[in-house]
C-alpha cells in the first residue's frame, strides 16, 4: 500500500545507476516512477506489451524497433537497469563530461553511442552490417503504403552507393559515422531531462 | 466463573453505551442538516484543521530529510523531460540542414531515423494519455499510507499523528459513512417506490424532486464532501443536457446534490438495478437494457424525446466515457452533441489533498474504491457551472463536442486532450500511424503522391476524432463506471480461475 516509487528503490541502486548512467538522484527516483506506473504486471520487469500500451509509441512508425532497443538480444523482460542504461543514451552531452578521466569507459550518451544506438535501429539482424535488405525494410516501416517498391528500391540503392566505401554493398558502422559526420547528432538525439 | 467477567462485562457496556450515543448524536448531527437542507459548517471546519495538519506533516518531512541529507520525492509536476513541439517536416528539414545537397530526386538522410527514435523515446518517458489513467501525484503528504512516497523521511512524532489519523479514520469515520450512506440509499428506494404510487403531477413531481435532493444529501455527508458551487446562474434548466468532465462515480452524487437531474446508463442486476428501479418510479430516468445500448438510434431517439419534453429533468452525460484522473479532459464522443438541444457544461475540479477520488476501475473494484473514498479524509471539489451552449451555423457534432471540451478544460484547470479516453482498455488503431507515415513520405517525395482527399489539417498532432480504438463497440452514451463496474466483475472471476491473484499489502 505504501510501496511507491522511492520506497522499493534502495540508495545503493540509485547511487550504481547514478555512476553508470550520469542522471542525477531525483532524475532516477522520477524515472522509477515512470518504469513502476508501465509496470501493469507490478513484477518489476516491463515486457514488450507494456511499451505497446503508449498510444503515442504504437502510432510511431518505427516504434517496434525503438521497443526492441531496450531488450537485449533474445530476452523478453527489461529490468529498471537495463531501462535506464538505454535511456542513458539520451542524455544531453554536458561539457564537463569531456575533461572526464579518459580511463573510464566511454559515458553511453557520448556521440558515438548515440550514433550506434541510431545504426542498431537499421541493423535488423544485430551483425553489424545494414545491408540493402535491411535499409528496405526500415524504410518500409517509415513510409508505408505510400511509395512505390521500385522508389524505395532506388532510394536505398541510392544511399548505398552514398555510403559505402569498401564495396560490401551494405553500410558498416565506421561508414555511417562518416555519413552522419555533419548531422547534429548531440542534439537530435538528446532528450531534456529536468532536474 | 461468572464472578471476573463482572467487571469487563462492565467496561464493555460502558464502551459500547459511550460509542453508541458518539455515533447516534453525530448521525443527528449531520442528518438532519441534511434532510432540511441548510449546512452547520462542521465540514468546512474540519476542512481547514486538516490543511493545517497537512502543511506541518510536510514541514517535518523536509526537515526530517534535510538531516539526513537526503531528498524528499517530489513528484513531476512540471514533467520529466522538456518536449519540444515541433512538426514532423519541421524536424526533418532541420535535420537535413546540417549540410546536405539540394536535389528534386526523393531525398532520404539516413538521419532521419533519428526523429522517430527521439520521438519514441519522449514518448516512452512521458506521454500525454497513460498517466491520465493512474491517481495524480501530490506535493506534499496527506497522511495516508496510499500517497506516501517517503516513508523514510517519517519522524517518530508524524508516526503517532498518522497512527492517530488512521485510527480516526477507519473506526470513527469509515462507521459512520457506511450507516449514513446505507441510510441515505435505503431512504432513496423507499420513498421513491411509495412516491410512484402517486398519479403524475404536481405533487408527485414536487415530492420526487425533494426526495431526489434529500438522499443525494444524505449521500453527500457520507464522503464528506464538500462541494463549492460556482456560478449558480448557469445550472442546467430542463429540455437541455448537462455535460460534465469524467473522474468517479461519485460525480453523478455531486451534481445530483445542487440539483434535480436525470441519468442515462445501462440497468444493472443486484443492488444498483434496484436502486436504479426504484429511482424511475417516481421520476423519468433512461435506463438501457444491455441489447439497447449499442443501438445508436434506439438511444438517440430516446435522448430527444426526453429532451422535447420541457417538464422532464437536463439529462446527465459524461461524454468522455471513461472515468479519468481529473488533470485532463479527453475526447467527448459526439453522440450527445448530435441532438441540438442547449448543452449545459459543468466542470468538476477535485482537490487530491484530502483524497485521491479517481476511480482507477483497471486496479479497484467498485466496493475498494467506495471503501478507500469512505476512509479519506474528505472529498473536496469545485463544481463551475458555464454558459449553456448550443451547435452553431456550419458546424458539426465533432466540432461543437471539442468546443465544449475546451471551455470545461480551460474553467477546471485541465489538461485538453484529443485522445480517447477508451485507449485505458483499448488499442489505438493503426490508421494513426498511416497517417504519421504518410506525412513522412510526403517529405521524401513531395506533395505529388496527394490523393484527392481532404484533409484539411496535416498537422500530425491532429487526431480524428471517431473510433481511435480498434473494434470497439459503440458506448456513446453508458457512463462508463457502471459499465467498468460489471466488466471488473467479469475480469476478476476469470482471473480467479486462471493464476493467484496478487496480494496487495
Amino acid at each position: 500500500m505504501g510501496s511507491r516509487a522511492s520506497t522499493l528503490l534502495r540508495e545503493e541502486e540509485i547511487e550504481e545507476i547514478k555512476k553508470e548512467t550520469g542522471f542525477s538522484h531525483s532524475q532516477i527516483t522520477r524515472l522509477y516512477s515512470r518504469f513502476t506506473s508501465l509496470d501493469k504486471g507490478e513484477n518489476g520487469t516491463l515486457s514488450r506489451e507494456d511499451f505497446q500500451r503508449i498510444p503515442e509509441l504504437a502510432i510511431n512508425p518505427l516504434g517496434d524497433r525503438i521497443i526492441n532497443a531496450f531488450f537485449p538480444e533474445g530476452e523478453d523482460q527489461v529490468n529498471f537497469r537495463g531501462f535506464m542504461r538505454t535511456l542513458a543514451h539520451f542524455r544531453p552531452i554536458e561539457d564537463n563530461e569531456k575533461n572526464k578521466d579518459p580511463i573510464a569507459s566511454e559515458p553511453l550518451n557520448s556521440r558515438s553511442n548515440k550514433l550506434l544506438f541510431a545504426f542498431r535501429l537499421y541493423d535488423l539482424d544485430r551483425d553489424d552490417k545494414i545491408s540493402r535488405d535491411e535499409l528496405l525494410q526500415v524504410l518500409r516501416m517509415m513510409v508505408g503504403v505510400n511509395i512505390s517498391d521500385e522508389q524505395l528500391g532506388s532510394i536505398a540503392d541510392r544511399t548505398i552507393q552514398e555510403a559505402d566505401q569498401n564495396g560490401d554493398n551494405s553500410i558498416s558502422f565506421n561508414e555511417f559515422i562518416k555519413v552522419l559526420e555533419k548531422v547534429d547528432v548531440e542534439q537530435k538525439m538528446s532528450i531534456r531531462f529536468l532536474h | 466463573m461468572g464472578w471476573f467477567l463482572l467487571p469487563f462485562d462492565n467496561l464493555l457496556c460502558i464502551v459500547l453505551g459511550i460509542s453508541f450515543t458518539v455515533g447516534f448524536s453525530s448521525l443527528l448531527v449531520i442528518v438532519v442538516p441534511a434532510v432540511l437542507g441548510v449546512s452547520i459548517g462542521i465540514r468546512r471546519l474540519y476542512m481547514k484543521s486538516l490543511l493545517k495538519v497537512f502543511e506541518w506533516a510536510t514541514v517535518r518531512m523536509e526537515r526530517g530529510a534535510k538531516e539526513k541529507n537526503q531528498h524528499l520525492y517530489k513528484p513531476y509536476s512540471n514533467g520529466i523531460i522538456a518536449k519540444e513541439l515541433s512538426s514532423l517536416e519541421q524536424e526533418i528539414q532541420e535535420l537535413r540542414a546540417s549540410g546536405t545537397t539540394l536535389s528534386s530526386e526523393p531525398e532520404f538522410e539516413m538521419a532521419d531515423i533519428m526523429y522517430f527514435c527521439r520521438r519514441g523515446v519522449e514518448s516512452i518517458v512521458d506521454d500525454e494519455v497513460t498517466k491520465r489513467f493512474s491517481a495524480q501525484e501530490l506535493e506534499s503528504w496527506n497522511l495516508l499510507t496510499r500517497s506516501n512516497f517517503n516513508a523514510r523521511h517519517i519522524s517518530l512524532r508524524l508516526s503517532v499523528l498518522w497512527g492517530l489519523g488512521l485510527f480516526i479514520r477507519y473506526s470513527f469515520l469509515l462507521p459512520l459513512r457506511v450507516t449514513l450512506a446505507a441510510s441515505g440509499i435505503g431512504l432513496l428506494v423507499v420513498l421513491t417506490t411509495i412516491v410512484g404510487f402517486i398519479p403524475s403531477g404536481w405533487l408527485r413531481t414536487y415530492l420526487s424532486e425533494k426526495i431526489h435532493l434529500m438522499s443525494y444529501r444524505i449521500c453527500v455527508r457520507s464522503l464528506t464532501a464538500i462541494i463549492t458551487y460556482h456560478n449558480s446562474e448557469n445550472k442546467p434548466k430542463n429540455g437541455g443536457i448537462c455535460v460534465a468532465n469524467h473522474t468517479t462515480p461519485i460525480d453523478v452524487i455531486i451534481l445530483a446534490n445542487d440539483g434535480c437531474y436525470s441519468m442515462v446508463g445501462q440497468i444493472h442486476g443486484g443492488l444498483i438495478g434496484v436502486v436504479q428501479r426504484a429511482m424511475v418510479k417516481s421520476s423519468p430516468h433512461i435506463w438501457f437494457e444491455r441489447s439497447e445500448v449499442k443501438d445508436r438510434h434506439l438511444v438517440a431517439e430516446r435522448l430527444s424525446n426526453h429532451v422535447a419534453d420541457k417538464t422532464k429533468h437536463p439529462i446527465l452525460i459524461f461524454p468522455e466515457g471513461t472515468c479519468i484522473n481529473n488533470t485532463s479532459v479527453m475526447m467527448f464522443k459526439k453522440g450527445s452533441f448530435e441532438i441540438g438541444c442547449t448543452v449545459y457544461p459543468v466542470a468538476i475540479k477535485y482537490d487530491p489533498r484530502f483524497g485521491d477520488a479517481f476511480w482507477n476501475s483497471s486496479k479497484f473494484g467498485m466496493v475498494n474504491y467506495l471503501l478507500r473514498m469512505m476512509s479519506s479524509w474528505a472529498i473536496v471539489c469545485s463544481v463551475w457551472y458555464l454558459p449553456p451552449m448550443s451547435r452553431e451555423e456550419g458546424e458539426d457534432a465533432v466540432q461543437f463536442a471539442n468546443r465544449v471540451k475546451a471551455a470545461i478544460a480551460t474553467q477546471g484547470g485541465l489538461v485538453d486532450l484529443l485522445w480517447d479516453g477508451g485507449l485505458k482498455r483499448g488499442k489505438v488503431k493503426n490508421t494513426f500511424k498511416e497517417e504519421q507515415q504518410k506525412l513522412y513520405s510526403k517529405v521524401l517525395v513531395g506533395d505529388q503522391e496527394d490523393q484527392g482527399e481532404d484533409r484539411p489539417q496535416e498537422d500530425e498532432e491532429e487526431l480524428e476524432e471517431e473510433d481511435q480504438i480498434e473494434d470497439r463497440p459503440l458506448e456513446d452514451y453508458t457512463p462508463r463506471p457502471l459499465e467498468d463496474c460489471s466488466l471488473r466483475l467479469q475480469e476478476e472471476e476469470e482471473e480467479r480461475g486462471s493464476e493467484t491473484p496478487m496480494k496487495d499489502q
